[in-house]
């Protein structure tokens, strides 16, 4: 993890070593007084080391999101932006982006905020109302899904210039261009929050690999731990969202790879899944800068490039398996 | 004391599941819920867990009404064997039944001195110890519900709840499970099809029609013909063998008009 990030650090359009990423960190660190040019140090410093810890803070966040998803609601494609958050995100964004509600107060990640808090309420909102099995999430979920990727089009589509529609489409797609240290420490406080309560729930969770019936009669309160679960994944999910855009499958591939590597069993399973999410956001995010260099790739193409002929690939071993 | 209903009904999607049933297993005994489909066995497993709450009656333990008590409390006397679970994940045979434990684990779910231990036990109980680390969806359907039911022993349980069993299991798995669950020694609730293996494992039976218990008993007082014939519309012949145990004949047919 620690090299794979700093290993990212070096790749780019301007030349780093490893030995650089070191004497600035050591610098920065106050461990050390080496003399490094001021260009260097400011291209680790404030690029793209931010940028790599929020690309692994952004992995493990989604990776552990995903991997709650999946146990609470049985379903093995469910992934954080099941419930709408996702696409509430975009809706937020685009208002922002293109309508310019609410000015420049909130923000491009307020809005992507702002709009995934809100459609995930709408989403449980209708589930409850609809009876409130796994069920019910999964299609209140895709309808939410649905209906706020409607309204992003129509709004990109209705109000939206041709450079602003680039602009907002490549934040859909996901993107860490420009984040900065605050984006780190959000990102980082977020994603160590939850793992811990992830962990502290990691009982709970194993509970529910047999269905709500089997967590009932184990002494799990279904109802509310379902929902305290859910909530926390969608407070998670929407912040890194706001920061990073709809960075997709993470959330939905890396907890099987997960899973296969260390089995089912939750208090090894989100750590392992956290790890993973990290290495793998922060090798894709490098390999997304500089591929089309000097044009960036959106970051959430690159997740899904190679997401999902790994996701194929553990669709094959484990039919192989049984 | 022990796990009681009293007076339960329940209402379920409209529909009156389970009604005025009142339920006072003997501590250690092995009770029989009897009747046709339909006739509210599962329903009234489900009030008897706390997975429902009747609309009417209560359900105590230990004399304090279930849903008074905390639920992790609740889990530690009674283990619930359900019928359909199935999971995607590939869980371990040992792993599942450690899930048994999870009631007796601290909030941060540190493992106690006895987990293992009881999971052992419930492993060799069983008689999965040398499957212990076979995958689930490798097991066959035997397999699969002494698991659950190895899950369950590992819960510790006073009370032991399990609906239909034998579903699904040859006729050796269905002897061996149920000699199983009638040595332990815990007080037990099993709904039940099979009323010749009711009545050999059972102490008690009760027999359900329409969310009613209709009769309750030792099985060789209530299991008569005439009882059969009214409840569930078959034709049957019921006597001793050899060694003095009650069997049940079925003959086709509807039942005579005079029964």
């Amino acid at each position: 993890m620690v090299l794979s990030v700093a290993a990212a650090i070096t790749l780019g359009p301007a030349d780093v070593s490893l030995v650089n990423v070191r004497d600035v960190l050591l610098n920065h660190l106050g461990l050390a007084e080496v003399p490094v040019r001021a260009a260097k140090d400011a291209i680790v410093w404030e690029e793209r080391l931010p940028r790599a810890l929020t690309a692994a803070a952004v992995g493990a966040g989604l990776g552990i999101c995903g991997a709650v998803l999946q146990s609470l609601l049985h379903n093995p494609l469910a992934d954080p932006f099941l419930l709408g958050i996702s696409s509430g995100a975009s809706t937020g964004a685009v208002l922002v982006g293109v309508l310019g509600l609410g000015g420049t107060a909130i923000g491009l990640s307020g809005g992507a905020f702002l709009g995934a808090v809100l459609a995930f309420g709408l989403v449980v909102l209708l589930a409850q109302l609809s009876g409130g099995g796994t069920d019910r999430v999964i299609l209140a979920g895709v309808a939410g899904t649905q209906l706020f990727s409607a309204l992003t089009s129509f709004v990109v589509f209705a109000f939206a210039d041709s450079d602003e529609t680039r602009g907002v489409m490549f934040w859909l797609l996901g993107s860490l261009e420009g984040v900065r240290w605050d984006d780190v420490a959000l990102c980082g406080a977020v994603v160590v929050l939850g793992l811990a309560l992830c962990l502290g729930s990691a009982h709970t969770l194993d509970a529910f690999s047999f269905g709500d019936d089997v967590a009932a009669s184990l002494g799990v309160h279904v109802t509310r731990a379902r929902m305290l679960l859910l909530v926390l994944t969608a407070v998670l999910t929407a912040a890194l969202v706001s920061v990073a855009g709809a960075v997709g499958f993470v959330g939905l591939v890396l907890p099987h790879a997960a899973r296969f590597l260390v089995g089912p069993r939750h208090a090894r399973l989100m750590p392992a899944t956290a790890l993973i999410g990290a290495v793998f956001m922060v090798w894709v995010d490098a390999v997304s800068r500089v591929a089309f260099q000097p044009t960036p790739l959106p970051v959430g193409v690159g997740t899904a490039l190679v997401g999902v002929p790994a996701f194929v690939l553990i669709l094959l071993r484990r039919r192989r398996a049984r | 004391m022990t796990l009681e209903a009293r007076g339960v009904r329940w209402h379920r999607g409209g529909a009156l599941v389970v009604d005025g049933v009142t339920l006072t297993p003997a501590p250690g005994s092995t009770v029989g819920l009897l009747g046709p489909n339909g006739s509210g066995k599962s329903s009234l497993l489900r009030l008897l867990s706390g997975t429902a709450r009747p609309d009417a009656g209560v359900v105590t333990l230990d004399g304090a009404a279930l849903g008074s008590l905390p639920r992790r409390e609740v889990a530690r006397a009674v283990a619930v064997v359900s019928q359909h679970a199935d999971t995607d994940t590939d869980i371990r045979v040992r792993d599942v039944v450690r899930l048994g434990r999870i009631p007796h684990r601290g909030f941060l779910g540190s493992a106690g001195a006895g987990d293992e231990g009881a999971v052992a036990a419930a492993l060799a109980h069983t008689g999965l110890t040398d499957k212990a680390d076979r995958l689930w969806h490798t097991l066959s359907g035997g397999e699969r519900q002494r698991v659950q039911i190895a899950r369950a022993l590992a819960q510790e349980p006073r009370e032991l709840l399990l609906d239909e069993p034998t579903n699904h299991l040859d006729i050796r798995h269905q002897l061996e499970l149920l000699a199983l669950v009638a040595r332990l020694p815990v007080t037990s609730v099993i709904a039940l099809h099979d009323l010749n293996l009711a009545a050999l494992f059972c102490d008690e039976v009760v027999v359900l029609e329409r969310g009613r218990a209709v009769a309750g008993g030792p099985p060789r007082e209530v299991l008569t013909a005439e009882l059969i014939a009214r409840v569930y519309g078959v034709r049957a012949l019921v006597g001793t063998d050899e060694r003095g145990r009650l069997s049940v004949l079925f003959e086709p047919g509807a039942p005579d008009a005079t029964s």
